[in-house]
């Protein structure tokens, strides 16, 4: 492993980062290590955009047990996302502002209301989605 | 304009580092700047210096070591994604490094244009 570690000024760059969930929870590991990759990204305390589409609607629909399978039950973590939200809301020290979005048409195509999630979400239509996309700096998938 | 690259596809089953290692040189031949290729994902297998590609074949784990060296771009992989997957230190290739997923965010704020490779 090389030493050098590249370092780029950015103190007091604030951007706003959308983390895009659009797979299932189980089947791939994308679910998973986006979430790995949100958390992370708090201690940056830049402006995030979860959002929730597609299949990866699922991934904070109560009530998982992936135990027969063998795979890990993540899903607790995403409270721990709805806490760095709540947090950045209710102290006043921190600027960042954090958004749980679910894509409506994800959701009712799948038969899921807003009672069937872990945390709280907003709810956006397309259209508001990619008007909301549009004004992203950064895009990160999975 | 300075550019962040993610790369979310290990090489061969998916095209991903394929395509983004041909964009990040076409983007430094036309006098862009190529600030971090982050791999993450099955990305981190870009790395495995075992990879022995048949000789007729490209080899992307080299190709992209020689961007490394000849470019400077800085290449890192994600400590936990890689761990998962077995790429540790002393299976490295050249030009690579093995960091946290702060590198990825902190790309994304130095750079104009972060542009992601894969699924």
């Amino acid at each position: 492993m090389e030493d050098t570690e590249t370092m780029f000024d950015t103190e007091g760059v604030t951007k706003n980062f959308m983390f895009l969930n659009r797979k299932a929870p189980y089947g791939t590991i994308y679910a998973q290590e986006v979430l790995e990759l949100v958390l992370i990204s708090a201690a940056f305390e830049q402006n995030a955009a979860i959002v929730f589409m597609d299949d990866g609607v699922y991934q904070i629909v109560k009530g998982h047990d992936p135990s027969v399978s063998g795979m890990k039950n993540f899903s607790p973590t995403y409270k721990v996302v709805e806490m760095e939200k709540e947090d950045a809301e209710e102290d006043e020290d921190i600027d960042m502002v954090w958004k749980i979005i679910v894509e409506k048409e994800s959701m009712e195509a799948r038969g899921l209301s807003t009672d069937d999630f872990i945390i709280n979400v907003e709810v956006l239509g397309s259209q508001e989605l990619s008007a909301l996309m549009a004004e992203q700096d950064v895009v990160f998938g999975g | 304009m300075k550019l962040g690259i993610m790369v979310n596809e290990g090489p061969f089953t998916h095209q991903a580092s394929d395509t983004a290692y041909q964009f990040a040189k076409a983007a430094i031949e036309k006098g862009h700047q190529v600030m971090r290729v982050f791999f993450y994902y099955d990305g981190v297998n870009n790395a495995n210096k075992l990879s022995e590609p048949q000789s007729d074949d490209r080899n992307l784990v080299k190709l992209w070591g020689e961007l490394a060296k000849e470019h400077g771009v800085d290449l890192v992989v994600c400590v936990a994604a890689s761990l998962r997957r077995g790429i540790k230190d002393d299976i490295l290739a050249d030009g690579f490094r093995i960091s946290g997923l702060g590198q990825l965010i902190e790309v994304g704020l130095a750079a104009d244009r972060t542009i992601t490779f894969g699924d």
